[in-house]
This record gives structure tokens, sequence and C-alpha cells, in this order.
């Protein structure tokens, strides 16, 4: 089963995606893991994931880098929130 | 009694008002926080552009809204975020809190519109005069506010 990946904010504009969906790579089992696989992908995801201020939800639960990942997963990146 | 919304649409306050204070019969208290669009001379822009992630935000508002009934003797409260384009001088946000006295309301309107700005996902995009936009950055103040709580 897929991983479903969002990206909001410019982290959609800079990658140029706003969602996809993805099978879990060998060997990527965690937030962390998964954002080194999207940077390898290509130069608009390496430049997007570089800045600091990328910040991650899985399940819609804010997440951190060693947050696990499972087949089915819904994982969002965005920046730093700027509601209210 | 809670009541949690998220809608390019405006509210109307005072009709927002009467409706948590008919569902709230015991609340001898009403406080409220609007936030507005603003640009001005210094730093002036055309539009705001707000984008949200729908699901999660609603669920984010409701454990805010938990928490704060967990914090406070709240008998209701009601948040309303817009979404979308919106020009300078309109609403965006509309935090309601009802209670028994003025305290719990007053403490619980701060506690959840600092919330909302640091744990809700929402991102705003300011529109400039000249055509260009920028996303904007949380500001340190949003978590020093938050953290007091």
């Amino acid at each position: 089963m897929p991983i479903t990946i969002l990206y909001f904010a410019w982290l959609r504009e800079r990658t140029g995606t706003g969602i996809e969906q993805l099978v879990l790579p060998q060997g990527v089992s965690t937030v962390a893991d998964l954002i080194v696989f999207l940077r390898g992908r290509d130069a608009a995801h390496d430049a997007a994931f570089a800045s600091p201020l990328v910040r991650a939800a899985v399940n819609q639960v804010f997440a951190r880098p060693q947050t696990p990942l499972s087949p089915g997963d819904e994982v969002a990146f965005f920046p730093p929130v700027t509601g209210g | 009694m809670r009541r949690i919304r998220v809608h390019p649409d405006d509210f109307d306050i005072a009709a927002e008002s009467a409706a948590l204070l008919a569902a709230c019969k015991q609340a001898g208290a009403l406080a409220s926080f609007t936030g507005v669009v603003r640009s001005t001379s210094a730093h002036p822009i055309t539009a705001l552009y707000l984008e949200h992630y729908p699901g999660m935000t609603e669920a984010a508002l409701a454990r805010i809204a938990a928490e704060a009934e967990s914090r406070f003797a709240l008998l209701g409260c009601t948040l309303i975020h817009r979404i979308g384009t919106l020009e300078p001088g309109q609403n965006i946000v509309l935090v309601l809190a009802a209670a028994a006295h003025r305290q719990p309301a007053l403490d619980a309107t701060g506690f959840l519109i600092d919330f909302l700005k640091t744990s809700a996902p929402f991102w705003k995009k300011e529109i400039f005069p000249d055509g260009t936009s920028a996303w904007v950055f949380p500001r340190d103040g949003d978590a020093q506010a938050a953290s007091r709580w």
C-alpha cells in the first residue's frame, strides 16, 4: 500500500507538487529517511528540503524526523504555520 | 459546546456570539478575539492568501479547543478561520469563549488564539502592490506567546 505525500505553501511551490503517492522504498522507515529519498530524486525537491524550516506531519499529527512511517500513511511537508 | 469552522466566507461576530450564548445558558461572560488583515504604510499589501491542510486543520483546532476546555472553566467556544484570498480590513479569524465569569473567558480566548497561531496548519502569503508575493514567516513573539501558557 503506497503512502500519500502532501506539500503545502512554499514546499508545494518549490517542489511543483501538491500531492503524490509513493510505495515506501527499501530502507525508508522514518520521516528523515523519506526526506533523504525525496531530495535524491530531483533538483526541485533537493532545493525545497534544503531549508531548515521544513516541518512534517504523519497522519495529520505533527511529526519529528525520527517519526516512523508505515504503508498507507499520509505524510505532509510544510513550512512553520502562520495562521491566526 | 464547541463550534469549529474553516471556510472562505466571512463571519458575523454578533450572530456567532448570540449562537454561542444560546448554547451556553449558564454563561455570565463572553470574550472574543477577531484577527483582521492588516496593511500599513510601512508594509502595504493588497491581499492576503490563506492556505490550510484540510482535515488536519479541523483536528488541530479540536485538540486546541479540548485543551482549553480542560484548563479553563469553559462553557463553550467558537473557532472560525477563513481561507482563500482576503483584502485589508477583512476578518481572518474569530475566537469566542463563554464561561461563568470573565477571567476564564478572557484567559481561554488568549490561550485559543495563541495556540491556533502556533499549532494549526494555516499558511499566509502576502500579495504586494507591485504584484509580487511572499509567504509569511512566523514571528518569534508567536512562540513566546504560546509558551506563556
